[in-house]
């Protein structure tokens, strides 16, 4: 099995008192596309928050076999962790080539950073080719549509070289057509590579999920393949209150197939 | 496809070098052949004083239009900087051994033990070259370490002056209190009251701000420059690709300084005075306002702003003393109301129409009903603080 994978062993996060992630362990292998769902609240998007460096928490969090908590943002990006923000960040004044090349760059020597940038980085060009941005190399990031900002972040996500990718809703906003690009996106991606995603779409979740992991109120409440998690009362219970519920309930919030 | 873009975005970088070029050309022209021919001496040495503070604004375009630092106390680097090009010429002029003048009027127990390595003309051309970015250097990293930015660096950095100018003005023996240095006969060997050699000031202070324009050119253009607007529109982001933001914006805030501190030292022999006057808080934002009315985020808006603003302030203090301050209030306020990127960008405004327009006529057209056009940034978008859960 490769090392590169993620391992979270007990991983606590709290604010003043208040428990947002809850003990949690969580394992997600290389190649796989693992969706994070939970109602608001649940402590998804904090998880990849302490993943990240973001926030402080206990426990801990292993990628390819060292431990993350405790080092710096910048330090942990470099050691191929990467990830994405609910709202589409990039930089605005910056052209989607020069956004691309700056991801590409946390390694470049002072020299090469104090000279100009000379042609297209092969590994920029490729990225801007698999998000399929290349057309639009010289606009501003700023004046991109939507669906675009958020398929840039992806772009440089991949010239990062990062090898662990955590996408905080991709598809927020996007329209179907786009939602299902970006899918496919995240599966030709998650090949060789450690995907987590947290996502409230349920219907994208369903399409494209490889696993999936519901946190409820900090902890993991349920976890597997699509099929097991939709089937677990206990998802059920969460999603549609307390009670026992037909299958076409189920359906409505947590998609067919129940 | 790509080979088409790099092509057409190869021809932009061509055509940018050579009006770059030109740019530069007339400008040396300018500063070389016609103001020299044209202006009195009186005048002329009224130009060298204004490049010094070109050279300062040079720096403040560095760090505040593309770094997003909005540095209110370059006074206290160009202090630094003059004072202790001030203290050489002073030291020279007592002769091998000998006390300044004004030392030995107000106290009688001779040169400070600190002033002596100035003696040196190398230690103070060393100094001057390295104090004030070493000292930017160590600010820079304690405080954006910190992540402290906006306007609590702005405080920051405006107490920093203030209490510099305390500094001197509390020390009389050994800074000249508040009548400062002055009174210089020599400039390394050169007599200063030779108008030959204040010409060749005034030529040496013109040749250091274009090499000045041309490393910060250079800057800009790097992939560093790219970088460091990048830190100013989004240091979290910059963060998360595994950068370390703090390291990058301490570099151009110590060329910053470095940049006010040859300003500083070569304002001493042009001028002839360096007092708390120069260095204190008015005269900070003094030289921001020129920037900010020239235009940050551009190469030569700094410049001409800031000559054009000690042009006037020499102009109308000539024929209202009292009105400059509020004529210098007004136009600040003018321009951040009316104009955030300055002058300049009354020429950016219409590249930036243009560049859309030729961008694809779908997105040009979602950018007419929806996301706004990127306008020059005002302020420093900061981007996702705090945790959600």
């Amino acid at each position: 099995m490769n090392a590169d994978y993620l391992e979270l062993t007990d991983l606590t996060v709290s604010f003043d008192g208040f428990v947002a992630v809850d003990h949690v362990d969580l394992t997600v292998l290389q190649g796989d596309l693992r969706f994070l769902i939970g109602p608001n609240g649940a402590g998804k998007t904090t998880l990849i928050d302490a993943v990240s460096g973001l926030v402080p928490a206990t426990g801990r969090a292993e990628f390819g076999g060292q431990d993350l908590l405790g080092r710096k943002v910048h330090r942990i990006a470099r050691m191929g962790v990467g990830r994405t923000f609910q709202t589409a960040t990039v930089f605005e004044e910056l052209s989607v080539l020069q956004n691309l090349d700056i991801a590409a760059g946390s390694g470049r020597s002072a020299w090469t950073l104090l000279r100009r940038r000379r042609g297209v980085p092969p590994s920029v060009a490729e990225a801007m080719e698999t998000v399929g941005l290349t057309e639009l190399a010289d606009t501003p990031a700023g004046i991109l549509a939507h669906g675009q900002k958020q398929w840039l972040e992806i772009g440089m996500l991949l010239v990062q070289d990062a090898r662990l990718l955590m996408l905080d809703e991709p598809v927020a906003g996007m329209s179907g057509e786009e939602k299902e690009q970006t899918g496919h996106l995240l599966r030709r991606i998650s090949a060789d590579t450690t995907v987590v995603v947290v996502e409230h779409d349920m219907d994208f979740m369903r399409a494209f999920a490889k696993s999936v992991t519901v946190l409820h109120a900090g902890k993991v409440l349920s976890e597997g393949s699509v099929a097991q998690v939709q089937a677990d009362p206990l998802v059920q219970e969460v999603y549609l209150g307390p009670g026992s519920h037909t299958a076409e309930e189920a359906a409505i919030v947590l998609g067919e197939g129940v | 496809m790509s080979e088409f873009d790099t092509a057409a975005s190869r021809v932009s970088a061509l055509r940018g070098r050579w009006a770059v070029l030109v740019g530069f050309g007339v400008a040396a022209v300018l500063l070389f052949a016609v103001a020299p021919a044209v202006l009195t001496s009186f005048r002329l040495g009224l130009l060298g004083k204004y490049l010094c503070y070109a050279m300062v604004a040079v720096g403040i375009g560095l760090a505040w239009g593309r770094g997003g630092m909005l540095v209110l106390g370059q006074g206290v680097f160009f202090g630094i900087g003059a004072y202790l090009m001030a203290m050489h010429l002073k030291l020279a002029d007592a002769g091998a051994d000998g006390v300044p003048d004004f030392m030995a009027l107000i106290s009688s127990s001779g040169v400070p033990g600190w002033w002596e390595p100035f003696r040196s003309g190398w230690v103070t051309l060393v100094a001057i070259l390295v104090l004030p970015a070493l000292l930017a250097a160590l600010l820079g990293l304690a405080t954006f370490r910190r992540r402290v930015r906006g306007a609590y660096f702005a405080i920051l950095s405006q107490a920093l002056a203030a209490a510099f100018a305390i500094l001197l003005i509390g020390n009389p023996t050994a800074t000249g209190g508040s009548t400062g240095l002055n009174n210089f006969v020599g400039f390394f060997g050169f007599s200063l009251r030779d108008p030959v050699n204040r010409q060749m000031l005034y030529f040496i202070a013109a040749g250091v701000l274009l090499a000045m324009l041309l490393l910060v050119r250079q800057l800009m253009v790097s992939r560093y420059g790219e970088l460091l607007v990048a830190c100013r529109d989004s240091e979290e982001r910059v963060r998360f690709l595994g950068y370390d933001p703090a390291t990058v914006k301490t570099v151009a805030f110590a060329v910053a300084a470095m940049m006010a501190g040859i300003g500083g030292a070569l304002f001493v022999p042009i001028v002839g005075i360096i007092s708390p006057n120069d260095v204190g808080i008015v005269p900070s934002i003094g030289l921001l306002i020129g920037v900010a009315i020239g235009g940050r985020t551009t190469l030569a808006g700094p410049v001409l702003g800031a000559i054009a603003v000690a042009w006037a302030e020499t102009s109308l203090s000539e024929q209202f003393p009292s009105g400059w301050t509020y004529a210098q209030g007004l136009m600040f306020m003018l321009v951040v109301a009316f104009l955030p990127g300055g002058l300049a960008s009354l020429g950016a405004v219409r590249g930036l129409r243009r560049k859309i327009a030729a961008a694809d006529p779908t997105v040009a057209a979602e950018t007419a009903d929806g996301d706004p056009a990127p306008v020059p940034a005002t302020e420093p978008r900061h981007a996702h603080g705090g945790a959600q859960a």
